[in-house]
């Protein structure tokens, strides 16, 4: 049905999933964890979801990222594994 | 013990990989989620409750306990990073800025305080001069987010979004004024008890509206028995969505405040990003 949307996000969606573990900076990882939220939200949208949609987008993309800023900003930024 | 761990991770990512195998399609009419209660939401929904949105009514009308619980957990959150994070103890040092001249003060005794005014202003630890232009632009954005957020909020039964959506977003707004000025600004604007009686409030406004409808006549949740008191007509149940909506976002709005203040200033609502 929309298959070229699907296909494109899904791919930014596993690269975004990959990078997030393997990026040493842990406020790199956050962005890529909303990233991967902002591109989970669009596939919602495309499935008709768009009350989860809309909930992915302002609780994943946005207040999670803010929280992790935040544990961040009191914690140590790098990771040592 | 790494390789190991990407063995396990690898074997249930292909156990799960090969369990979608089993699911119906996208779509699918014949998938057993499709056959049961699906139908009567489509074809009554609209009849019964006058609420355009199905998937506010089926969350907050026919699935109404779960919802309730939901923000009961999300009450608990809040309270949970508030008796874990908050730290009473007074601090030792304070730092002040004179504002005419740039003089930044070391105040050592935590006892001595200046009051903050015209003349001295109060200064984070690891402070950063705050951007004019971060500061400008937020502060004309700010107004519209709530806005934004109050109309995701009364469309809850309309359009997508409802009380848990908009109060997430009301909430990033007042965290966005943190950030953009400092916590101290957010904490004066906004105190904690505020904050507190606010989220104990949205989950009382769900659970009275609820209760509301038993000495009415009905069951829990039922709100088709409040039309004495409503002037709504046939519109009744869709206000009752309404009213739920506005306390699960009143509650959500003031727990958001209540993590990030609590994360970001360790418990101690003085200073953080």
């Amino acid at each position: 049905m929309h298959w070229p949307i699907d296909l494109i996000v899904l791919t930014f969606v596993i690269f975004c999933a990959i990078a997030a573990i393997s990026v040493k900076d842990l406020l790199s990882t956050a962005i890529l964890f909303s990233a991967y939220s902002f591109l989970m939200c669009l596939l919602w949208t495309v499935m008709g979801a768009v009350d989860v949609a809309f909930t992915e987008a302002s609780v994943g993309a946005g207040v999670s990222t803010v929280f992790f800023v935040a544990a961040i900003f009191r914690t140590s930024r790098r990771t040592k594994d | 013990m790494k390789l190991l761990a990407f063995i396990v991770v690898s074997l249930t990512g292909a156990l799960l990989l090969y369990g979608t195998a089993e699911f119906s399609d996208w779509g699918d009419p014949n998938s057993p989620a499709s056959l049961h209660v699906s139908n009567y939401y489509i074809e009554k929904t609209y009849e019964e409750t006058h609420a355009p949105n199905f998937v506010t009514a089926v969350v907050t009308d026919y699935r109404g306990f779960d919802t309730m619980f939901e923000t009961a957990v999300i009450f608990c959150a809040g309270l949970g990073c508030f008796l874990l994070l908050r730290d009473f103890r007074e601090k030792k040092e304070y730092f002040y800025r004179h504002i005419p001249t740039g003089v930044i003060l070391h105040v050592k005794d935590g006892k001595k305080k200046i009051t903050t005014g015209k003349e001295f202003e109060y200064m984070d630890k690891d402070w950063v001069p705050q951007d004019l232009i971060n500061r400008t632009a937020c502060r004309i954005l700010i107004p519209f987010i709530q806005i934004y957020a109050l109309y995701v909020v009364a469309h809850g039964d309309y359009s997508p979004g409802g009380g848990f959506q908009g109060g997430v977003i009301f909430g990033s707004s007042l965290i966005l004024l943190a950030i953009s000025y400092d916590l101290q600004t957010l904490v004066e604007r906004i105190r904690e008890k505020l904050l507190g009686i606010l989220a104990a409030t949205g989950v009382l406004i769900y659970a009275g509206i609820a209760a509301i409808c038993m000495p009415m006549g009905g069951n829990f949740l039922d709100y088709g028995k409040l039309a004495p008191l409503l002037p709504a007509g046939s519109h009744v149940r869709a206000l009752g969505m309404l009213g739920v909506e506005i306390g699960v976002g009143i509650a959500v709005m003031a727990i958001m405040v209540i993590i990030y203040i609590n994360i970001v200033s360790v418990g101690r609502h003085d200073e953080g990003l």
